[in-house]
């Protein structure tokens, strides 16, 4: 599903956030990915979705390799993918169901196919009631839910994740949880960045610790640390 | 790309004008203003260019034949100048019409002349084109039975340079009047799709391709011109039509003729309707350009 091979990535300032990474993701698996600041967490997630390249090395998602696709071809690639941001990234002026029939409408979906679409999904994270509501309105929870509906609504293969609980209390970080373990279920891909070590350690998944641009242990069913 | 898709950029653009309603009326004002100003000059220069027409077709070459030719040698030197590249126009005045307009300014005491004229007849030319006056005037000049050959020389030199000169002038105000408003309109446009690029960023990130994403800016892009252009007609129609209908008639005579207001008028709302929106959907399409690297 997604292969990175000896991904190096250098920022124009110098700073090297990928120092040769390798690593096979499988399709339907849960990864962690866990670190320090600053360690080269986001920078692996963002080359996943080609908001950043890498500077040398393979990243292959569902067959499609980044390093050699042409700008042109990225939105098609993003289709494929579901991304979950720490702040919601949601559009204000939008109200819950036309934040996630965007992402339909962008596609050229046909209206029938959005309505059901998006009546589906806001099902599947509790929002149905909540669809005409804007997002000022809502609980940060709850825009976590209208940003995870807008990232699946396209079924996508892979759902990658940015600390989507960073900003959440921890009872409505569990609810999230919840939905991803859902989401998970149905097959896709989830891979996502979290500083919260309680999740990590009760919903058991696949660890894998990022240090110094490297990853520096790589654990099915492990635990959050990341020392030795 | 699906009708569909279309209808949506429609919606979506005419939608945005109103949620970023106080960016859309600083947008507009902007195009209003300087399309105003645009159209206020081209006016004004259109007509001082059709004066400046005016004043080089007047320009006109007197021959005075001999006065000792006769009616036959009159006629061929007619007949020559007529077929003469570059000649346009020729009016014959034969001598006692060239008397009576002496006497009408000069007075009465030439009316001696009447008996025994001295003038010869003359022949009113017009060049085709009014910048070849001169060399027209020496070819006519190298006829048989031409006394004398006059259009102002050295004169209509200076006239011709000083109407060039001022064209060029015009010219260059105008340029640097759309460009400053080019400038300024498309730094409007800007600050408002600057204050959207979030919703670019995720537009982009759900997979919108850039050509999805760029089509509504664009759209309203022609929005903001076209509204933009509206008040600017209006006024300038309005103002000339007046302006037409109070001085014109009061020129009849007069070397200097406003230009004719019906298709003038409408050949000037049509060049700043489409400066409006080339203006909006330039500045739209630049400004967006910058956020599509995502």
């Amino acid at each position: 599903m997604i292969v990175m091979k000896d991904v190096y990535k250098k920022y124009p300032n110098g700073v090297v956030a990928a120092n040769g990474i390798n690593v096979e993701i499988g399709r339907g698996e849960f990864v962690y990915v866990v670190g320090p600041s600053g360690a080269g967490k986001s920078t692996f997630i963002k080359m996943m979705y080609r908001e950043e390249s890498p500077t040398k090395g393979d990243i292959i998602i569902n067959g499609i390799n980044l390093a050699t696709l042409r700008s042109k071809r990225v939105p098609y690639l993003r289709r494929q993918i579901g991304v979950v941001f720490q702040d919601f990234k949601l559009l204000p002026k939008l109200n819950v169901y036309e934040n996630v029939a965007f992402a339909l409408e962008v596609i050229e979906e046909s209206p029938k196919q959005i309505r059901k679409k998006v009546n589906d999904v806001l099902a599947l994270v509790g929002l149905t009631q909540k669809a005409r509501m804007f997002p000022n309105e809502l609980s940060g929870g709850e825009q976590q839910r209208v940003s995870i509906a807008r990232s699946i609504v396209n079924v996508p293969k892979v759902v990658i994740a940015d600390e989507p609980t960073g900003n959440l209390d921890p009872d409505t970080s569990w609810e999230i949880m919840k939905i991803f373990e859902q989401i998970n279920a149905r097959g896709t891909t989830i891979v996502m960045a979290t500083h919260n070590k309680e999740i990590v350690n009760t919903i058991r998944h696949r660890v894998i610790v990022i240090d110094g641009g490297m990853i520096t242990r790589d654990e099915f069913e492990g635990v959050y640390g990341y020392e030795s | 790309m699906k009708a569909r898709t279309m209808g949506r950029h429609v919606r979506e653009s005419l939608k945005s004008l109103g949620r970023n309603s106080w960016m859309t009326f600083a947008s507009v004002s902007a195009v209003t203003v300087t399309l105003l100003l645009v159209g206020v000059f081209i006016v004004i220069m259109m007509n001082l260019n059709q004066l400046a027409d005016n004043l080089e077709n007047d320009v006109e070459i007197k021959v005075i034949t001999e006065p000792a030719a006769d009616v036959e040698a009159v006629k061929t030197l007619e007949e020559q100048v007529r077929n003469t590249p570059g000649v346009s126009e020729v009016v014959h005045a034969t001598k006692d019409e060239e008397l009576e307009k002496m006497i009408s300014s000069f007075g009465d005491e030439l009316n001696l002349y009447k008996q025994s004229n001295p003038l010869g007849d003359a022949l009113y030319v017009k060049a085709t084109d009014p910048h070849k006056t001169a060399e027209v005037a020496q070819k006519i000049d190298s006829y048989d039975y031409t006394y004398q050959v006059v259009y102002g020389e050295g004169k209509i030199e200076k006239l011709f340079n000083v109407l060039n000169m001022s064209r060029n002038i015009g010219m260059v105000l105008i340029l640097a009047l759309l460009f400053t408003a080019m400038f300024l309109i498309s730094n409007t446009i800007r600050l408002t799709i600057v204050a959207r690029g979030r919703e670019i960023e995720i537009m982009k990130l759900v997979g919108a391709t850039n050509g999805f994403v760029r089509i509504p800016f664009v759209l309203e892009g022609v929005w903001l011109g076209v509204l933009g252009s509206i008040i600017p007609m209006a006024v300038i129609s309005f103002s000339y039509y007046e302006l037409y209908s109070q001085w014109q008639p009061r020129l009849q005579n007069e070397l200097f003729q406003l230009l004719n207001a019906t298709p003038f008028i409408l050949q000037v709302n049509g060049l700043l309707l489409f400066m409006g929106v080339f203006i909006g959907v330039w500045g739209s399409f630049m400004s967006v350009r910058k956020f599509l690297r995502v």
